[in-house]
């Protein structure tokens, strides 16, 4: 097994927390009446890092989903750029402030443009996965999408694909429990998209998504599988989702208190600092980095314009496309 | 008469359907102990029970789909599509299933069902939770599409649907959901589908609008009555069949038209109104037929002043109808 090098165990908890801090003020900012929208991922960012930090970053290729905002940070996306985006302000990186915020896009890192249908983006990567192959590269594909997301026939038909043709393709199933309000089991009658994986001819892994050194050494496994070209592989990540779907529900009506307490209680944070082996004086000297730096990007992007009106009226096509 | 928003208007339709008709089923994602994400179906679990308010798996396709089947087998099916811009993914179950079994089977096999779908901008949705999809539907003969502006034809209407024996899209305007309120008349009633209605009565000119647009359009032809403007204002309600005696009386007495939707402009639903104008009512015509859309961009951003730009307004509303006075 491969030890992780204690600049690795670092970088994960940072970014980690980072994700956390900047998810938190999210919320603050949307109880203030500051942004409009938020998505969160508090409870899957154990499972996105442990992801993350084993790509070969910027030279795979990721199509991710709305919850990825710590896998976006371990691409080198940043704080500002989360507030812009949240705020829908000028610079916005995505998209220009024409997509809500966490739907992502980063060219410069390989990471696709996503819309908000669920699901549509694994046929994407299935598409990534033919052309690397055809070219014969040592590249991987990570998709993401939730549990709920596996039963739309586009995801079916993704898989279907990737492992009929062998590409190099790894489908990650944030299994938060919820779909909005339904539970998996109005999702499948299976345990799992691992399982759904096994009817389909791939290899399909389950892990704990809240142990980060346990997700990274099962996301190392998966993608040497899937780069020697042994074919695609499904892997489950189990996470809770510790918050609401979005700002715009309720989920007092469809899950107890006591059940959300007990997953708090298992909260990926701070079972990584323990399992990653943390000083206290470090975790204290990134949380107050942590904090400036989300400080900062609230107060950059509170300063920065609106867009234009009329930015909106392009680029529809090619030929239209021009500087921010 | 009691007053409501549109939403509540919607869900008592629902409610006293499921009441009044065993074979009445509600199936969508969340429709169940959530009440929907916008809580049109809020309660109907708890009265209803599991196997008629039925939380879907997460797949369009499949809701339609199973729908189409469901009626087959003697149901009267209400589905729900979270928001329209996620019908996309059901399309061909609406389009070759649903709208073309009546006449592929001669007659054989007909649809009671409904498709209910929030649609439209000015919520800050994005590009993906804010789209018009009407114009795609309005295409298809076999379908029948309505889109209701006020409580009382929410109610009426949404019965009307799901009585009729056809496959009916049934579009919301969601930034409305709980703007707009209106008096619901009391006990059992329906609005036909078909008829427009006249909901402001003018001489100088008439605006044809349905759902938000026609909202914003009573507002801009106040305001405009109060500058000395008549305006005629028709809420077109049912997109197909097209009311066309409707539209082609109210211009035969105005002489002008302004067509409103918030839908892009090419293609869009508001092209028919024209084409309508133009073939029948060329002689009556005192000006040329104004068309105040969306432009034509792939979605409404998410970016407040972006959006405000695509979005169609009652003061947009009120400049076109200042200029097709003074033409
Ligand atoms: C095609 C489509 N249908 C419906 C929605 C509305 N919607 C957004 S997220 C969501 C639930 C997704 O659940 P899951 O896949 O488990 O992901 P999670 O949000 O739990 O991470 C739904 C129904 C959508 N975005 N796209
Ligand atoms: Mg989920």
């Amino acid at each position: 097994m491969m030890e992780l090098t204690t600049d690795l165990k670092r970088e994960m908890f940072w970014t980690m927390l980072l994700a956390r801090r900047l998810d938190e003020r999210a919320w603050l900012l949307h109880r203030q009446g500051k942004i409009a929208f938020h998505i969160s991922g508090i409870g899957h960012e154990a499972a996105q890092v442990g992801a993350v930090f084993a790509l070969r970053r910027g030279f795979d290729w990721v199509v991710p989903y709305y919850r990825d905002l710590a896998l976006l940070l371990g691409l080198g996306y940043t704080p500002r750029d989360f507030m812009l985006a949240l705020m829908g302000k000028r610079g916005e990186r995505t998209s220009g402030a024409r997509q809500m915020p966490s739907h992502w896009s980063f060219k410069a890192m390989n990471v696709v443009s996503h819309s908000s249908p669920v699901a549509t983006q694994a046929l994407h990567a299935a598409g990534i996965g033919l052309a690397i192959k055809r070219r014969g590269e040592e590249r991987i594909v990570f998709t993401s999408t939730g549990e709920g997301s596996t039963s739309e026939g586009e995801w079916y038909e993704a898989v279907n694909w990737a492992a009929v043709h062998r590409l190099p393709v790894v489908f990650n199933v944030q299994n938060n429990q919820y779909a909005i309000s339904e539970p998996a089991s109005r999702q499948m009658a299976v345990s799992g998209a691992a399982e759904r994986a096994c009817g389909m001819g791939l290899k399909g892994v389950s892990v704990d998504g809240m142990d980060a050194p346990a997700c990274h050494r099962a996301f190392l496994e998966v993608f040497d599988h899937v780069r020697s070209g042994a074919g695609p592989a499904v892997i489950e990540t189990c996470v809770y989702r510790i918050t609401p779907h979005s700002s715009d529900d309720d989920d007092r009506s469809y899950r107890s208190r006591e059940e959300v307490e007990h997953y708090k209680q298992n909260d990926c944070l701070p079972r990584a600092e323990k399992a990653l082996g943390l000083e206290p004086e470090l975790v204290e000297e990134l949380e107050r980095k942590a904090k400036a730096m989300v400080d900062d990007a609230v107060a950059f992007a509170l300063s920065a314009p609106d867009p234009d009106g009329p930015e909106a009226a392009y680029p529809v096509y090619a030929e239209d496309v021009r500087d921010a | 008469m009691p007053e409501m928003t549109l939403i509540e208007a919607v869900r008592q339709a629902l409610d006293e359907e499921l009441a009044r008709d065993e074979r009445v089923l509600v199936i969508g994602e969340d429709v169940g102990r959530r009440g929907g994400v916008f809580r049109a179906t809020q309660g109907l679990l708890e009265k209803y029970g599991e196997e008629r308010v039925i939380d879907s798996p997460l797949a369009e396709a499949s809701i339609v789909g199973v729908g189409v089947g469901a009626a087959l087998y003697g149901m009267r099916p209400v589905c729900e599509i979270q928001f329209a811009d996620f019908i996309h993914m059901a399309f061909n179950q609406v389009v070759n299933e649903a709208a073309r079994m009546c006449y592929r089977s001669n007659g054989e096999w007909t649809l009671p069902m409904v498709i209910r779908a929030p649609y439209g901008g000015g919520i800050g949705g994005g590009i993906y939770h804010s789209q018009s999809v009407e114009a795609f539907y309005a295409h298809v003969p076999g379908l029948k599409v309505v889109i209701p502006s006020n409580p009382k034809d929410a109610k009426g209407l949404l019965k009307a649907a799901i009585r009729d024996p056809n496959p009916v899209m049934f579009f919301e305007p969601k930034k409305g959901y709980r703007l707009i309120r209106g008096e619901v008349p009391e006990g059992d009633y329906s609005v036909p589908i078909g008829p427009a209605h006249v909901s402001r009565e003018g001489t100088d000119l008439s605006v044809f609008a349905y759902g938000m647009m026609h909202h914003y359009a009573l507002q801009a032809a106040a305001q405009a009555g109060a500058e000395g403007i008549s305006v005629e204002v028709v809420d077109l309600r049912t997109l197909l069949p097209v009311d066309r005696q409707s539209i082609l009386a109210s211009v035969r007495k105005t002489g002008k038209a302004l067509i409103v939707h918030e839908d892009n402009l090419t293609g869009g639903y508001g092209a028919e109104v024209a084409a309508i104008l133009a073939e029948e009512a060329f002689g009556d015509l005192d000006a040329p037929v104004m068309r105040l859309c969306a432009p034509d961009v792939p979605g409404i951003p998410f970016s407040h002043a972006m959006q405000e730009w695509v979005m169609p307004n009652p003061q947009k509303i009120l400049g076109a109808i200042r200029r097709l006075a003074r033409f």
